[in-house]
């Protein structure tokens, strides 16, 4: 490989001539201040090279040294807690060393490789491996269980060192495999852009559960499964995202914060390690991973954020954990992708966007999946499942989902949470559109539900969803003649339809109660609200004043049954009785002529 | 350091120059343009390919020809000198004094592009700002080292309203008040005069620093006017100590400079043939806002802009709300009404805060009170809105008090004197009268413990 010398510069397009024997994909460095690229297109003796920094200073004539190697993640223990740029430098390190700005050409392992962790061997020596085979553990966080796995390509008869403590670039194995003796460290290394190897995808079949009515109950998202979060600015994207982080019941996040505000990173940073996950009462950082690459970070590197933390997330989902990837937002990483096409000067799509847009996004998301790891666990059987989620936000300017980032999203994601400024703007959060909004898991999850809840899941579901699309037709109406207009029938799915907005769906992401509700706590809710329609129904057939039963007393209480504590169902069956007696009187005082 | 200078200019085209036959130049080196009658104008390195430059030219290309400049590159990129006599000065476009008074002598020099802040570092924003008026303090409370824009439209009152805020501007139990940094991007001589005039008036120009680019100035200076204006800024912040407030008007005028720009250069055009990349350069000046930890200081945002057609959804006043924390939205309609500061409470919101806001910060029923009234306000608006097509005849009593309340809300909490400076328990004492006009069992967003203590029923 050769030394090669800057020859054109244009913002965070680099080119160079002269690198022979660097691939496309290798990493360089660049100038004198030895900033980090990756070269993306080679043209004869013309390289294109993407600068993860700011390129101020770089000027032709300078050098351009060659790395041999792609653009690779390291994976061990210390990755949970942590926080990395888009190309995996230790934020929280570089900030102790180098203070409050990001400086140029910072040069610092992404893991630290003083630290000692406590290496249990799953294997004895004269075992054979191969790959993906755990190989020992790691105690990495009180939340998580590190599992350490035989690398891609090494089989054989193993020796494996005792348990204890290990830094990350100490030998925990050796192999030897049919072209020699290989070690194997705690530490390994993975080019973010090949997606990690699996035994084999199966279709997803439980649900992630986010304790998010609109989302649990309308529109649910599979473990392994792919959804979209589109909508205008101040829509609550990114609070969909933070309440998923921090209740979902996946056992690693990996939140990637793609060209957003630095002060949501903070503020991430600074509450995780206070909430605690509600099953362990651990703090909920022990589990997540954080990625920032904020707006004003260097756009290349925004570009490559996104496949830093997939391929970390793909990592823990290899040990045969539920893992979950939030990306806020896909569409800075699109417009990241835009800016280099436009430097490259690449014939443009729609809206300047690169025509590869649909099939990166694509590619990206194909990264998800419910599936079975590679290799034998510490007990030595084979078939480890893990799942990887993908969240991603998408930001379409001026709301217009027509625009290719959302359309593109649109057709490969499974799940669709449409957030509409109306509703934000009367602030019912989670601003999600019931009427356009869709999820094809509703079967999946409606089964898994089915066994653990009982029946009924999906017919309230499918009850609930008629009384709203039945009130959005008749909207039109009131607004030109009034609500008294309606017949009492109508006035009573308006009602309804308020009751389920209002009281079920609107859910505050900051009052410490209604934050989460679990599943069974979200079926009780719904099925209250449908009961006094059903009964109100039948009262307004025998002639009772749909006003009358508007005015009902019980009508307070399931305002309040979002405050009912976890486990209470005693609440339920109060309100429920309450419905009945209340409802049965009106129908009393009409028989008898009041 | 002998610079070489050049006179091999190829072409000139909109804003900017191709030079060729250079040697040794960097992307993004600053270079010094010298007229042959003697002026000077100073240049940014936007391309270079091989002994090719591209330039940008701050001060626009009028007059410059293929024989009459001589360019010289100056080895690193524009900086701004700085030392604590800055304050109280005012400086054009190019970062030179025009108030008459004697010429800085820097103690240092910055590159005005700054560094991004580690998300590492940053310290999240908390201390509430009360800057005297209702509809912010009490429904949209700023913070220090919040982005807070005021999206305005031509001829509304936003340059009264970003004066008010600067001179009022306080943190309660807090006795300094903020510097004010002002930059103006393309304004109208009145109006910055007006700023001007203001801070002279009220002294509050001791504690300010001022940059005027007006409308008839270069419009690719404006390029610089808010970098030049963020580097004082966090020069005062986290070198002096100072909290720092600072007004960036009118980020539409800046937005059309990088248009120019960017058409010149014949970039793929983005959405009303702004570039692509407006969102990330946006950011790498909002993002500037923000408080840091170990340093005293903060810097908070306000930028201005006035929506072409009134159009939220316009690319600039778009891509702003994707990156501020939130927007102040001023109505046409409340203006004309007579209502000052017409700030329209409803679409107006600030994201951050509920960190600020509450017992020992503000007063314990500011958030319930805060929801309330918004709640009732966007009650009454939905019922008057229904009245004008069906007539009030179809409204219930009660829904006729919600639109009682409504019109009391615009008229005694949202509007207010120009040199009125309400306290934040003045700002809530007047929510709770008007929330007297309507039924307590009404305001359900109001817990009982602060109803018991502070709701009282009017008589009209
Ligand atoms: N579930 C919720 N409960 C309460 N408030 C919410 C909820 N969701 C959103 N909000 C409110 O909406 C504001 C904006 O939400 P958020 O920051 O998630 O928007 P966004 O869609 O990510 O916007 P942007 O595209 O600008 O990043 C929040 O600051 C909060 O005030
Ligand atoms: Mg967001």
């Amino acid at each position: 490989m050769k030394e090669g010398t800057v020859i054109k510069v244009s913002g965070p397009l680099v080119v160079a001539r002269g690198l022979t024997g660097t691939n496309i994909y290798d990493m360089v460095r660049v100038g004198v201040q030895k900033l980090l690229g990756e070269v993306i297109e080679i043209r004869s003796d013309e390289y294109s090279i993407q600068v993860y920094e700011e390129t101020e200073g770089i000027g032709p004539g300078q050098p351009v040294y060659p790395m041999g190697e792609p653009l690779s993640v390291e994976l061990g223990p210390g990755l949970i807690s942590s926080i990395f740029d888009g190309i995996q430098r230790p934020l929280d390190v570089i900030s102790l060393r180098l203070g409050s700005y990001i400086a140029r050409g910072a040069e610092y392992t992404s893991l630290d490789r003083t630290k000692r962790w406590h290496f249990i061997p799953a294997r004895k020596s004269g075992d054979n491996i191969r790959p993906g085979d755990i190989l020992g553990t790691v105690k990495e966080t009180a939340l998580i269980e590190h599992r350490i796995m035989v690398p891609q390509g090494v089989e054989g008869k193993v020796t494996v060192v005792a348990e204890d403590a290990y830094t990350l670039d100490d030998v925990v194995a050796e192999v030897e495999t049919s072209t020699g003796k290989v070690s194997v460290k705690m530490l390994q290394k993975w080019p973010v852009r090949k997606p990690r190897q699996v035994t084999k995808k199966l279709p997803p079949d439980q649900p992630l559960i986010t304790g998010q009515r609109v989302i649990d109950t309308f529109f649910p998202v599979a473990k392994g499964g792919t959804s979209c979060v589109p909508g205008p600015f101040g829509s609550g994207k990114t609070v969909v995202q933070h309440q998923l982080a921090k209740w979902s019941d996946a056992d690693i996040i990996v939140f990637v914060g793609c060209g957003e505000r630095g002060n949501e990173m903070a503020d991430v940073l600074l509450s995780f390690p206070e909430l605690k996950d509600p099953k362990s009462h651990e703090p909920l950082m022990g589990r997540t991973v954080l990625v920032a690459n904020t707006s004003n970070m260097p756009v290349a590197a925004r570009e490559a954020s996104i496949f830093t933390g997939i391929t970390i997330a793909e990592y823990y989902r290899d040990m045969g954990y539920n893992v979950a990837l939030m990306a806020d937002s896909t569409s800075r990483w699109a417009e990241a992708m835009r800016e280099i096409s436009c430097r490259l000067e690449e014939m443009p799509g729609e809206e300047g966007f690169p025509t590869y847009l649909g099939s990166r996004l694509a590619s990206f998301y194909e990264r998800s999946g419910s599936v079975v790891c590679m290799g034998s666990d510490a007990q030595g059987e084979e078939g480890r499942r893990g799942s990887l989620s993908i969240i991603g936000a998408v930001s379409p300017p001026g709301g217009d989902l027509s625009e290719p980032v959302t359309q593109a999203t649109l057709r490969t994601v499974k799940v669709f949470w449409s957030l509409d400024d109306r509703l934000a703007s009367q602030r019912h959060f989670p601003a999600v559109n019931w009427l356009t909004s869709y999820s094809l898991y509703q079967q999946v999850v409606g089964r898994f539900v089915a066994n653990k809840i009982g029946a009924g899941w999906d017919e309230n579901r499918t009850k609930a969803l008629r009384v709203l699309q039945r009130e959005s037709e008749l909207e039109e109406l009131v607004r030109l003649v009034g609500m008294e207009a309606l017949s009492p029938e109508d006035m009573l799915v308006m009602e309804t339809a308020k009751m389920i907005r209002e009281d079920f769906l609107h859910q505050n992401a900051y009052h410490e109660l209604d934050t989460y509700t679990s599943l069974e706590k979200q079926f009780h809710m719904l099925d209250v609200i449908l009961k006094f329609y059903s009964k109100a129904q039948d009262a307004v057939d025998k002639g009772v004043d749909p006003l009358r039963l508007m005015g009902v007393p019980v009508k307070d209480k399931i305002s309040n049954m979002r405050l009912a504590s976890e486990g209470d169902m005693e609440t339920f069956r109060r309100i429920e009785g309450d419905i009945a007696r209340q409802v049965d009187e009106l129908v009393e005082d009409r028989a008898v002529g009041i | 350091m002998v610079f070489k200078e050049y006179i091999t200019v190829k072409d000139i085209f909109g804003p900017l120059m191709l030079i060729e036959g250079v040697e040794g130049v960097t992307y993004g080196e600053l270079a010094e343009v010298r007229l042959s009658d003697g002026q000077v104008r100073r240049g940014r390195v936007l391309e270079i390919a091989d002994s090719c430059v591209l330039v940008q030219v701050f001060e626009g290309t009028m007059g410059l020809g293929r024989d009459n400049v001589r360019v010289k590159f100056l080895g690193k990129g524009l900086e701004i000198g700085v030392s604590p006599d800055i304050i109280g000065r005012v400086f054009d476009g190019a970062g030179r004094t025009i108030d008459g008074g004697p010429n800085i002598i820097p103690e240092k020099r910055l590159n005005v592009n700054g560094s991004p802040i580690n998300p590492c570092a940053r310290d999240y924003p908390s201390e509430f700002i009360q800057t005297g008026i209702s509809s912010i303090d009490g429904l949209n409370p700023l913070v220090r080292g919040q982005k807070l824009p005021i999206f305005s439209g031509s001829g509304l009152p936003h340059a009264r309203l970003a004066a008010q805020i600067a001179r009022q501007a306080r943190v309660p139990g807090s006795p300094e008040g903020f510097a004010v940094v002002f930059a103006a991007m393309g304004v109208t001589f009145e109006e910055a005069n007006y700023f001007i005039s203001n801070f002279q008036a009220t002294r509050a120009i001791e504690r300010a620093v001022v940059f005027i680019n007006l409308a008839e100035d270069p419009p690719i200076e404006r390029l610089a006017v808010p970098r030049m204006a963020l580097t004082v800024a966090e020069y005062l912040a986290y070198e002096l100590d100072m909290h720092v407030l600072i007004i960036l008007t009118d980020m539409i005028n800046y937005c059309e400079a990088l248009r120019e720009v960017s058409a010149a250069r014949k970039e793929v055009p983005g959405r009303r043939g702004y570039p692509g990349y407006l969102y990330t350069d946006l950011a790498a000046i909002y993002e500037r806002a923000g408080r840091v930890k170990g340093r005293k200081g903060s810097i908070t945002q306000i930028p201005i802009l006035t929506m072409p057609e009134d159009d939220k959804t316009h690319p600039v006043p778009d891509l702003t709300g994707y990156i501020t924390e939130g927007q102040i939205i001023l109505s046409r309609d409340l203006h004309l009404q007579g209502i000052y500061p017409p700030i329209d409470i409803l679409p107006s919101l600030s994201r951050l805060k509920d960190k600020g806001i509450g017992e020992g910060r503000t007063r314990e029923d500011h958030a319930d009170i805060s929801n309330q009234l918004y709640a009732s306000y966007a009650r009454g608006k939905a019922a008057r809105e229904l009245a004008v097509i069906l007539g009030e005849g179809a409204l219930s009593p009660l829904d006729l008090a919600f639109v009682d309340f409504t019109e009391h809300c615009n008229n005694e909490f949202i509007k207010q004197g120009e040199e009125e400076n309400r306290s934040i328990s003045q700002t809530l004492d007047i929510g709770w009268w008007l929330l007297g006009l309507l039924p307590r069992k009404d305001l359900k967003r109001i817990r009982k413990e602060y109803s018991d203590k502070y709701y009282r029923k009017r008589e009209e």
